[in-house]
């Protein structure tokens, strides 16, 4: 593995090589061929955008998920990991950004939850300082989980996976949950397990923290390795371009699609000083003023589910907190996640048609007229399927997503909200959503949408904001001028 | 023709399939909405309790048009009891499966208490209430069998039922919130507080029914032990019927006729009546087991990255 850089073949046998490893969820390719690299007794950093693969990559080698293909080598060693346990036994330890603690137990307790043999408190009260001392990571091992902050649960999910001998520490997104102060104590713990010949893959999606505490960064992009290196060989420029698909040096992508002017004055979607609470993202938004005009495609960049409360009070979906709030009475919605939020995957296709305001609907279904609907609806957003009397499972995610976006513009809506309306789907059916998005604005619909694809932001919207730090803020409909945005909201 | 030992059998396999069909019907539009109501049996008995009550103090008043007032009451009692579950789970966040089953003790204590007490007959001898007079009952669909009219309606409403389910808006609502709440929320934008709650409503209405049916139909009076367990076998007629009302219909009276033949087996071969609760049990074992290698087989959704 010395392609990367000369110094890596000084080293010893690598602690963990992930090779060529592929995963597919349906016809999502999670990842494709990826390959990785951590050097024993270093600081790996896993950097990508939601949805990279990061954690997949990461539950693949921690053996909860199994590969499509590729190989997991400990120390020179290729193993076949099929469960957590068979990780735990090799080595492996991975603190979940979701902890698995039990809240009504001790903090000894569940420091040997999963052991085996006779169960000692006193002697796991003793590993719980013992390791505390040697790690920095100290607790009281009496006091309940239930009464602990998310930091000191945090330090407890990573003595429990040292408690299980771990030499290889996988750390998923520590620092999101934390205060700063606490994120720069843990990253300082991380070094310090390093240095006592451990390894630990940081996945994060913060730069700074990358730079200033890994050894070596890869980055994943949709699924593939982009970037692998060392970290005083890049810089934050250079990571965000590799995060964002960014060639370096590229110019800014010239204005060759003409996006159509807004055609009237009347803004659609108002909203004025709302405040937004953080039930979704968890971060409220403040002061959140933004006009949506007839035939206009406003675009919102944002990291990590930043604008997920946003979109669904301006879908009509949630509440707003506070703030003037105008929205027409009929909203199109295409939810991010379709197959839990959009459809009832055992609901044959018209039924689903027939749930878009189902809500309001009082006395008989009219069925046979749902059926035409339904029929016209596949036809004229090419929803590849043998009739419409088949289940929304049957369908393939693009499919399907066709449908969603099809019934929401059926009865013409004065505005749609679309959250990543393209995501995990293959270039045609790309191609044919952003078509449909541009035809219904033609028609006047106010459309409001949010991708973590910047390419097609720019693209597709004829103006752009970024949700970042709390507020939502007008940018310039370029790549680079978005990408600089949401990078202050990383290092910030 | 047939000759008259047949008859009855027959005509009393319907009479016993009666309140299994109506609570049947219960637990299934509960299930269908991801409503997990096991708390038919108590329902149907405070159905019983309340059209008991209605019937005895308001016959000489109304004659025999108070049949409907007390159908109508003991649906009513039903609906009632289980709101109180719909309530505990809305403002507490309680399992209805422990509510419901829990309000199935209290509600058998509960007839316990008023046949000893309040509705107890005058001589204060037996526990239970007097007998509803004859225009109080229900009439006889064959004469010379006991077959009453409560199967009748059963039909009806089965019927009834399945057309609310496929063809209304409301009855969709139901079934949408039952198979992806969350869809229901986002797309479908349907108020799931609100149909939950119609739901235990609806549900705690036909186990009330099926019980003031029983009151008015075969027993004439309240006592213990009305119902040999009618609200648990119900949910075995709703899972094998798969929820459907109208196959709630025929796994009713499948059910209906087993235990009706139970008591003939055992009084004429010697065959212990128990056997058929095995054999209930290992039907609903059985459909239970289908369903969810059934539902294995569907291919897992793909693991959404957090």
């Amino acid at each position: 593995m010395s392609d990367f850089s000369p110094d890596f073949a000084l080293e010893s046998a690598p602690a963990l090589e992930l090779r060529n490893i592929s995963k597919r969820f349906g016809d999502l390719h999670a990842l494709t061929n990826v390959s990785l690299t951590l050097r024993a007794g270093t600081v790996h950093a896993l950097l990508g955008e939601n949805g990279a693969g990061k954690t997949t990559l990461m539950r693949i080698a921690f053996g909860m998920i199994s590969p499509d293909a590729g190989q997991v080598v400990i120390a020179n060693n290729p193993v076949k990991l099929r469960s957590p346990s068979d990780a735990i036994k090799a080595g492996i330890g991975m603190v979940h950004q979701h902890f698995m603690l039990v809240p009504a137990m001790s903090v000894a307790e569940n420091l040997e939850l999963g052991s085996t043999g006779r169960f000692d408190i006193a002697r796991a009260a003793q590993r719980v300082t013992t390791l505390g001392e040697e790690t920095g990571l100290k607790l009281d091992p009496y006091s309940k989980v239930s009464s602990l902050g998310v930091a000191a649960q945090q330090r407890l999910e990573i003595l429990r996976a040292l408690a299980r001998n771990a030499r290889i520490v996988i750390l998923d997104e520590p620092t999101a949950v934390l205060a700063p102060v606490e994120s720069r104590y843990l990253l300082t713990v991380m070094r310090k397990l390093v240095s006592q010949g451990r390894s630990v893959v940081l996945i994060t999606h913060k730069l700074r923290d990358a730079l200033q505490y890994a050894d070596d960064i890869s980055v994943l992009r949709h699924g593939r390795l982009v970037l692998h290196e060392t970290a005083n060989h890049v810089t934050e420029d250079s990571l965000a371009r590799a995060m964002l698909g960014q060639q370096p040096g590229e110019p800014p992508p010239s204005d060759s699609n003409p996006v159509p002017a807004p055609s009237s004055d009347i803004p659609v979607i108002q909203l004025r000083n709302a405040t937004i609470s953080g039930a979704l993202s968890g971060r409220s938004l403040h002061n959140v003023s933004l006009e949506v005009r007839r035939g206009e495609i406003v675009g919102i960049a944002a990291l990590n589910n930043a604008a997920a409360d946003l979109l669904r009070v301006l879908a009509h979906r949630a509440d707003a907190q506070d703030g003037i709030v105008t929205l027409p009475p009929n909203v199109g919605f295409v939810p991010e996640d379709r197959q839990r939020d959009a459809l009832v995957s055992d609901f044959r296709l018209f039924e689903n048609i027939a749930l878009r305001d189902s809500g309001a609907r009082s006395g008989q279904m009219p069925w046979p007229a749902i059926r035409t609907r339904t029929e016209s609806i596949v036809k004229q957003f090419d929803v590849r399927t043998t009739s419409s009397d088949v289940n929304a499972s049957a369908l393939s995610g693009g499919n399907q997503q066709k449908l969603v976006l099809g019934r929401e513009l059926d009865d013409d809506p004065a505005a749609l909200v679309a959250e990543n309306p393209t995501r995990g789907l293959d270039v045609l059916a790309t191609e044919n959503i952003k078509r449909q998005l541009r035809a219904a604005a033609a028609r006047g619909c106010a459309i409001v949408f949010y991708s973590s694809d910047l390419e097609e932001l720019v693209e597709l919207a004829s103006r752009t904001i970024v949700v970042r730090d709390g507020a939502v803020v007008p940018v310039d409909r370029s790549e680079e001028a978005i990408g600089f945005a949401l990078l202050q909201s990383t290092t910030a | 023709m047939i000759d008259l030992a047949t008859l009855t059998l027959v005509s009393d396999m319907l009479v016993r399939a009666t309140p299994l069909i109506l609570a049947g019907l219960a637990v299934a539009f509960a299930f269908q909405a991801g409503v997990l109501n096991i708390g038919a049996e108590g329902q149907l008995l405070i159905g019983a309790a309340s059209a008991t009550a209605i019937a005895l103090a308001a016959t000489p008043l109304l004659g025999r048009a108070v049949i409907l007032f007390s159908l109508t009451g003991g649906a009513a009692a039903g609906a009632l009891w289980a709101l109180i579950a719909a309530e505990l789970r809305r403002r507490y966040q309680v399992l209805e499966v422990i509510s419901t089953i829990m309000l199935n003790f209290v509600a058998i204590f509960l007839v316990g208490f008023l046949v000893r007490g309040p509705l107890q007959e005058p001589t204060h001898v037996y526990p239970q209430t007097l007998e509803l007079p004859p225009q109080a009952r229900l009439p006889l669909l064959i004469p010379g069998t006991r077959l009453h009219a409560g199967f009748a309606i059963a039909i009806i409403t089965c019927i009834t039922g399945w057309w609310i389910l496929r063809h209304t808006a409301a009855g969709f609502r139901l079934r949408v919130v039952g198979a992806n709440p969350d869809a229901a929320r986002m797309a479908g934008r349907i108020n799931i507080e609100k149909t939950a709650r119609n739901v235990f409503l609806i549900s705690g209405a036909l186990a009330g029914l099926a019980g003031a049916i029983e009151i008015h139909g075969v027993t004439f009076a309240l006592y213990e032990n009305l119902s040999p367990g009618y609200g648990y076998t119900a949910i075995a007629v709703a899972l094998l019927a798969a929820l459907n009302p109208l196959l709630v219909l025929i796994t009713g009276i499948f059910f209906g006729a087993l235990e009706t033949l139970a008591s003939a087996l055992q009084r004429d071969a010697g065959i212990p009546a128990t056997l058929v609760s095995v054999l209930e049990a290992a039907i609903i074992l059985l459909v239970l087991a289908v369903q969810s290698i059934r539902s294995r087989r569907v291919p897992r959704t793909a693991v959404s990255e957090t």
